[in-house]
């Protein structure tokens, strides 16, 4: 079969942790393929095993029907026109764009490295699928959506015949989304097999003509078009999708947070707002409009914020640091988990602890019982996988991350204030299900819930009013029901 | 007088120069390629002992084959055990440091059954100091030209900064760091070879920190192979204004004429100068 690349009967087992067990698969050039399924389900490990960046340890992977004679490394990998674009780009930062392009595979004048050479044909391809690159551009000065194309042209200028995308959009803004798979959609016209890992329902029936559907390790469904957004949803979770959490509106006023005036540097402010007790105030922008700082700001890590914080009728420092921030009640789902969400190398149980240590050691010394006690819980509470507190942490998948995080952060006593900013960035459709709960029954305790998201869904079943950011501001604020995609585009794009 | 003073002046900065140039762009390559270069002081003193028994086995030109050799030796000892063995650079780079100082002292009395310098050996003439510093400085443009203009450069380069990311293209990362910190030892023992061939004979502790201060140029030149070389001159330059000014000054002036050099060091790793970034995987192992 020319034009095919095939899983013949693959299984991985990384220690004790079975990735993916006996997977038939086979992706055709002219399509685009769709693997879905929950964090941890196996989807990535497919696409590591295809980059011949692991091996499996039954079964092989075979291109056109023919199965290499020697070990499948990335460079034998490539040889045969398989392109991987990892989630985490492999990217240079310091070099420039045709420098990363040309790594590895050089073209040579003389002694030298012709890169003229390469930037020309890098600007053909460029142009062939529809985009505009600077080769000679720093990759450190490109957005993140740039950072992907540079990504997928590499490969491409490697001669990818079978481009694999590792959760591509999960970096990418809404508006990135769309012109992305419109050229996926033409490089599959062109004849390139595109194979994509998403957690984004929507985004699967929008681009895809088949969807393998994977749940621990194994495929569990495999769906053609016409594709339908509950047919996939149910297939991934196994069960009927859960309606969005109910979060009732908040009666009593006063004593939640109320904010004056606050600046940061010049991305913030000045901004004014008011969340009462038990109440979601939805923040809503394009990337880079002052979330970030707000955020900092409200939980104490902005160092050079002014003005007015007050928490439950007593000021909160916006400069005070975290400890302050958590002694006040506020806790705090960051928005970039591997910058300030976790500590990679420190075990489940550990990131845990963190901002729990000294309520768990009361005597000064730890209390490993209570915290083994409260760890297994909260594992359980959020069906953390696998449930083992010992495992490091860099060890699960993001969203299973994301879930030892969420379950920390609420889990803090005299919760007040909980800052939510991405919260289900990169996560699967079932914890993303047990994390909106979460936030739901942090809001129905009594606490003022901040949530940051770019993605519309969530904000709309969760919030009750909808604040929306523009150039460090806040431009509009509106109940949720009058929340349209018309008046939430016009406000975050600066028109009102 | 004045002229004359200024030409033994340059020619005391060429002659000074030479083992801190080299050593310095040795270790750019080294660091470029993600290994810490705190080898750089056992490279040179190792460097300087195997010119001074090759110098008096063969002449100059032998002693200073065998110093390179004897620096990628080191070199190879220190790449074998922080690139194959995912030891510590910083810890390996001590101990070859230490083992470098212990083992020319006792090598030393084997060979000349001395324990604090070599017979005079057939070096190289004051004359030599202009050509030598030149051909150092021209050391330094050719690495700067292979580091940016080559694709052996840009894999140094990325396996520095990004070794993950270099495995994913087909490119072997240990492989890459193994040949840049012999050929960093190779440098830094041709160093050394000049610091012998220059004296006429190998004394203990004749690298006397030169090592140290190249690393320092190393991060003053920001991780390039031409700036590191002026900041090694800019070092040289100094504590030959140094043994100048100690002829004629006297008192306190003096000491701290002698602590120049040591203190520039300071202010230069101190950031003083502007900070710069270093390669992204220096010290990382994969």
């Amino acid at each position: 079969m020319s034009g095919t690349l095939q899983w013949r009967s693959v299984g991985k087992t990384y220690g004790s942790v079975v990735a993916c067990r006996n997977v038939d698969l086979v992706l055709s050039a002219g399509e685009v393929h769709a693997l879905v399924g929950e964090n941890g389900a196996g989807k990535s490990t497919l696409l590591s095993l295809a980059g011949g960046e692991a091996s499996p340890d039954t079964g092989a992977v075979s291109v056109d029907g023919d199965e290499a004679s020697g070990p499948w490394t990335p460079t034998v990998a490539m040889a045969n026109g398989i392109g991987l674009v990892h989630q985490h780009f492999m990217l240079i930062p310091p070099m420039s764009v045709v420098e990363n392009v040309v790594l590895g595979r050089e073209p040579r004048k003389g002694l030298g490295l012709d890169l003229e050479k390469a930037a020309g044909e890098l600007t053909a391809l460029a142009a062939r699928v529809g985009w505009t690159v600077d080769p000679w551009a720093k990759v450190s000065s490109l957005s993140v959506g740039q950072q992907q194309r540079v990504e997928i042209l590499k490969v491409l200028w490697r001669g990818a015949r079978f481009l694999l995308l590792d959760e591509p959009t999960a970096v990418l803004t809404p508006s990135e989304v769309g012109p992305l798979f419109e050229v996926l959609r033409r490089l599959a016209a062109e004849g390139v097999a595109v194979a994509i890992v998403t957690h984004k329902v929507d985004e699967v029936v929008h681009v895809a003509d088949r969807v393998t559907v994977m749940r621990h390790g194994e495929v569990v469904a495999r769906l053609e078009a016409p594709l339908t957004a509950a047919e996939i949803a149910r297939a991934i979770v196994g069960r009927e999708p859960l309606p969005p959490p109910q979060v009732p509106r908040p009666q009593g006023q006063g004593g939640g947070l109320v904010v004056r005036g606050l600046r940061v540097g010049r991305a913030l402010g000045p901004v004014d707002l008011a969340i009462a007790p038990g109440e979601v105030l939805g923040i809503a922008g394009v990337l880079g409009n002052g979330q970030t700082e707000l955020v900092l700001a409200l939980a104490g890590l902005a160092p050079d914020a002014l003005g007015e914080v007050t928490l439950g009728e007593r000021p909160l420092d916006p400069r005070g640091g975290a400890a302050a921030a958590a002694r006040a009640g506020v806790s705090h789902i960051a928005e970039d988990r591997l910058e300030r969400g976790v500590v990679r190398e420190f075990s489940v149980a550990d990131n845990y602890l963190l901002g729990h240590q000294r309520r768990l050691a009361p005597s000064g010394w730890l209390d490993f019982g209570a915290l083994d006690a409260e760890v297994s819980a909260a594992l359980e509470a959020y069906d953390v996988r696998p449930r083992d507190a010992s495992a490091p942490i860099r060890s699960l998948s993001g969203g299973t991350q994301q879930k030892v995080v969420v379950a920390r952060e609420l889990s803090r006593p005299g919760l007040r204030l909980l800052i939510a900013a991405q919260p289900t960035r990169g996560v699967d459709v079932g914890a993303m299900e047990r994390i909106h709960e979460a936030i739901a029954a942090a809001a129905s305790r009594g606490a003022a819930v901040v949530l940051v998201t770019s993605d519309l869904h969530e904000l709309r079943a969760l919030s009750h009013r909808v604040a929306v950011m523009y150039a460090g501001r806040i431009v509009d604020t509106m109940d949720v029901s009058d929340a349209s995609d018309l008046r939430l585009g016009a406000a975050m794009t600066g028109a009102r | 007088m004045t002229t004359a003073l200024l030409v033994a002046f340059v020619l005391a900065v060429f002659r000074i120069s030479v083992p801190y140039v080299l050593a310095a762009v040795g270790g750019t390559l080294s660091e470029r390629a993600g290994v810490v270069a705190l080898g750089l002081e056992g490279m040179l003193l190792t460097g300087a002992f195997c010119a001074a028994v090759g110098a008096e086995a063969g002449g100059p030109a032998v002693g200073a084959l065998a110093g390179a050799m004897g620096g990628a030796g080191v070199g190879v000892i220190l790449a074998a055990c922080v690139v194959y063995g995912r030891a510590d650079g910083v810890v390996v780079g001590v101990a070859i440091n230490l083992i470098a100082l212990g083992g020319t002292r006792v090598a030393m009395q084997y060979v000349w059954q001395s324990a604090s310098s070599s017979p005079t050996i057939p070096g190289l003439s004051g004359g030599w100091a202009g050509a030598a510093g030149l051909a150092a400085l021209a050391v330094s443009g050719v690495a700067a030209a292979a580091l940016t203009r080559t694709a052996w450069g840009l894999r140094v380069r990325a396996v520095g900064e990004h070794p993950a990311a270099a495995t994913s293209l087909g490119i072997d990362v240990a492989q890459l760091r193994f040949g840049a910190v012999a050929l960093s030892g190779a440098l830094a023992g041709l160093g050394g070879a000049w610091l012998a061939l220059d004296n006429h004979g190998f004394v203990d502790r004749m690298s006397g920190g030169r090592g140290y201060i190249a690393l320092a140029a190393v991060i003053m030149g920001r991780w390039h192979p031409g700036f590191a070389a002026l900041a090694a001159v800019c070092f040289a330059a100094t504590e030959a204004a140094q043994l100048q000014l100690q002829a004629v000054v006297s008192g306190g002036a003096r000491e701290f004429i002698q602590m120049l050099p040591y203190l520039l060091t300071l202010v230069a790793l101190a950031g003083v100068l502007g900070r710069s970034r270093p390669p992204a995987a220096l010290g990382r192992n994969v």
